[in-house]
């Protein structure tokens, strides 16, 4: 299977975490699987002309595109121009070569966040009309259109994430070389749903301080980052708390807060990231899945039933009280 | 003459197009063009100071513990806060990850699969080095692939994943270290060393370390041959094609450190400005730079003080050849990176080496190796000084109005954030990247960039789509390009 990675207006992160593949590595995982890189902006030996023709071969239908991998915001600034981001050596801008070779296609794949919804890219004043391929923000459209679809009959494959996890990415190009992708493994975003029918907030290791709203309140503190510091893991879909990240991570186990980084518009959640919104003292982004009314009696339920062992450590960076020991009676 | 544009050039980070004058077969003239433009210090003007943390490490993915440490140092600068020392060793231990892993994938990945190639097919080393360096199927990738991705373990603790962190804070580590985390972390340092004594440099750090000379490196290496590891293997290549003689940057001989590894107001490495024409070391104070918009696609006029500056894209501005900023200490071009590190920090190689030819092909990459060799046990020193149950974070508040500088080194050279906040938002950002440096364009007096002068002299024939000497000289800057142009 024949794999074109592209690079447009991203910080090439999601390659550097494809680095981080494990057991196999990444070569080793792609040559297992049947899977062979046309061209890899880092990894290849191509350079100038000679990628060029491929990228022409490509695009004639000489060299079967079987998938395309775009890493990277699609740039349609200045003014429709394309120029925030020129192919270079080629005088043609990026997203026109995108399209030329999208319309190619067996598979089209966004590589992360900004691919797929325009990320971090579009934040702000989003100076250069950064957007996804086939997303712009929550809105259907980006740079192919909503009604797009590659060869496969498939809308693009949204693997995101800032940065996509490298086994979200390498599971999808195998699923992809061994029998396919088809509709049903795409949740509504267009995400695969092997990664995105979870919450970050599964398995995070402050879940028991969750349980009793027992919150931290600054950086380095163990308890629940949801109440105060601007979680979203009870509502970002990815399985960052049972898939490690570098052999032991996660953002939560790191000491920092989900900002639901798997998410359409995330770069712009309307609030500075570290600080949760509240109404009347009740966060306004609750777990989805969960009527407001019961959030509230649960939650002034479980405070008022917190261990001190879990209120103490919430508080601390380290745990500060241990669970008690004490004989069960069983035999 | 002949002019001819160059790209897309691979194995560098980011987009990178170089125009080339050559007559005779060598480049008179270059001019670097990064034709990708983000406009991240936009994004961050009207933001929350904190906010900063969430988006700048995101201008990078390649560097992007470099990004935030700076960062958290400008708003620290800011704020007036200080981290603990468990927060400094952690930020540093987080920072030194991320530089070395660069370092490693520079050298595997990008610079050495160029001595793979075809073209060098005659050459007495040329079975060695395809079998070990081939792009994709040499044997040293699948070393060096997973050895690097048990390394970032270090960052899976400190810093949750890697990259973009939100670990790293002003005010210290958001990731305290348990007493079991730091002897785990301590396991992985010293496993990574032994990689790098069996593979790199098949011989101890500090035996490396210690080679105070060029004399003493070409000793070193007939010793035993080229054999003896990569490094070794990379030596012998370079003294047969005289790497020493190409990318020599003649009107930059001027090599900028901002000194790096913070500990309790000292830097394990130092700060400054090497002269190598007098042979002196000059004070660094960031008062002196300046960053010139006269031939990229900027708005405004002449050079601004990055507390001054701003960046606003105009694509019709006719003197405009690149979306980077030419960035100038006193008026003057400089170079960044490892071999600037290392010679500001006074090791006798590297100064040695600089004395003899300069930064050049050769020295750069020398710079990088040995400054994995130094790091690795500072690592070491730094994991074992943790103390766990001692804080990691200093809690402090973001003023409603101040300004903050923070100066650190990322893997590829100087990295600067210049922050002014009013009314509690960020009201300016500035960023000078190392490749910013490296890579600047002509500035408004005409003078061109560290790699426009290195590349002048370049063998290039006119026959040859993508001279390899030009390739070499490029990647030995190891270049990145999204952080120049953020
Ligand atoms: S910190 Fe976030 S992910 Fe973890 S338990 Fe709290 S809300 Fe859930
Ligand atoms: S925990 Fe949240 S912010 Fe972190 S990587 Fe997962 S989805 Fe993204």
């Amino acid at each position: 299977m024949n794999v074109l990675w592209l690079q447009s207006g991203g910080c090439g992160g999601c390659t550097m975490s494809l680095l981080c593949a494990e057991s196999p590595d990444v070569l080793a995982t792609l040559e297992g699987g049947g899977v062979s890189l046309l061209w890899h902006p880092s990894l290849s030996e191509a350079s100038g002309p000679e990628v060029v023709a491929i990228l022409e071969s490509c695009i004639a239908g000489t060299t079967p595109l079987d998938v395309l991998c775009v890493e990277g915001a699609l740039l349609r600034g200045p003014h429709g121009s394309g120029r925030f981001h020129v192919l270079a050596g080629t005088g043609r801008a990026m997203i026109d070569w995108v399209r030329a070779l999208a319309a190619r296609a067996r598979h089209t794949v966004a590589v992360g966040t900004c691919a797929a919804f325009g990320g971090v890219t579009a934040a702000g004043c989003n100076p250069t009309d950064a957007c996804g391929l086939q997303y712009d923000g929550n809105a259907a459209g980006g740079l192919l259109g909503a009604g797009y679809r590659s060869a496969s009959g498939l809308p693009v494959i949204n693997v995101a994430g800032c940065p996509t996890h490298p086994g979200w990415v390498l599971e999808t190009l195998l699923a992809l070389a061994l029998d396919g992708i088809a509709a049903v493994d795409l949740d509504a975003l267009g995400r695969p749903r092997f990664y995105a029918d979870q919450l970050v907030h599964h398995g995070c290791s402050r879940n028991e301080f969750y349980e009793f709203k027992a919150s931290a309140e600054k950086a380095s503190d163990l308890g629940c980052m949801m109440e105060h510091m601007g979680c979203k893991g009870t509502q970002a879909h990815a399985d960052c708390n049972v898939r490690p990240w570098n052999g032991a991570g996660s953002c939560t186990s790191g000491g920092y807060p989900c900002i639901s980084c798997t998410e359409p518009g995330f770069e712009e959640p309307g609030h500075p990231f570290f600080e949760t919104p509240k109404v009347g003292g009740i966060p306004i982004g609750l777990p989805t899945d969960m009527p407001k009314a019961w959030f509230v009696a649960l939650a002034a339920l479980s405070k008022s039933a917190t261990p001190k062992r879990v209120r103490t450590n919430a508080t601390a960076d380290h745990p500060v009280v241990t669970p008690v020991i004490r004989k069960t009676g069983f035999k | 003459m002949s002019r001819r544009v160059l790209g897309p050039f691979n194995r560098v980070e980011g987009d990178l197009e170089l125009s080339l004058d050559t007559e005779d077969g060598v480049v008179s003239a270059a001019r670097v063009n990064s034709p990708l433009y983000r406009g991240f210090e936009q994004i961050l003007e009207g933001k929350a100071p904190a906010d900063a943390m969430v988006i700048v490490p995101r201008i990078c993915g390649i560097c992007s513990v470099s990004q935030s440490v700076a960062a958290a140092t400008a708003l620290a600068d800011a704020m007036g806060v200080t981290p603990p020392p468990n927060g400094a060793r952690a930020t540093n231990l987080m920072l030194a990850t991320e530089n070395l892993a660069d370092h490693l994938t520079h050298f595997y990945l990008f610079f050495m699969p160029d001595f793979a190639r075809d073209a060098y097919a005659g050459a007495p080393w040329f079975a060695s080095a395809e079998a070990r360096f081939k792009a994709i199927r040499g044997a040293a990738a699948a070393d060096v692939l997973p050895a690097r991705a048990q390394f970032m373990h270090l960052l899976g603790t400190l810093a949750g994943k890697w990259p973009h962190t939100l670990s790293v804070q002003p005010g210290g580590s958001a990731r305290a270290v348990s007493a079991t985390e730091r002897v785990r972390m301590v396991s992985l340092i010293r496993s990574f060393r032994a990689w790098l004594e069996r593979h790199l440099f098949g011989d101890a750090l500090e035996a490396i370390s210690g080679i105070g000379s060029e004399a003493a490196l070409w000793a070193w290496l007939d010793a035993k041959g080229p054999e003896r590891g990569d490094f070794a293997r990379f030596l012998a290549i370079a003294r047969n094609l005289r790497l020493d003689r190409l990318g020599r940057c003649e009107g930059g001989e001027r090599y900028l450190s901002h000194g790096n590894y913070v500990f309790e107001g000292e830097r394990l490495f130092a700060r400054g400005v090497w002269d190598g024409a007098s042979a002196s070391l000059l004070d660094f104070a960031h008062e002196d730079v300046t960053e010139d918009v006269s031939h990229a696609w900027m708005a405004g006029e002449g050079a601004c003080h990055p507390l001054s500056g701003f960046t606003q894209p105009d694509i019709a501005r006719e003197s405009g050849y690149s979306w980077c900023k030419a960035p100038r200490w006193r008026g003057e071009v400089v170079q960044c990176g490892a071999l600037s590190r290392q010679v500001v920090d006074a090791h006798p190689l590297a100064r040695d080496l600089v004395a003899a030819g300069g930064g050049n092909v050769f020295s750069r990459v020398v710079g990088r190796l040995l400054e994995i060799a130094r790091v690795v046990p500072e690592m070491e020193r730094w994991a074992l000084a943790i103390e766990p149950g001692e804080r990691f974070c200093t809690e402090a508040g973001v003023p409603d109005s101040a300004q903050g500088v923070g100066l650190i080194e990322a893997a590829r050279g100087a990295l600067g954030h210049w922050v002014v906040i009013r009314k509690g938002r960020i009201q300016r950002y500035q960023i000078i990247a190392p490749t910013t440096w490296n890579f600047s364009p002509r500035d408004g007096r005409g003078t061109p960039g560290a790699l426009e002068q290195a590349l002048v002299g370049t063998p290039a024939c006119e026959s040859d789509e993508m001279p390899l000497a030009v390739q070499h000289v490029v990647r030995s800057f190891d270049p990145c390009m999204v952080c120049t142009v953020h």
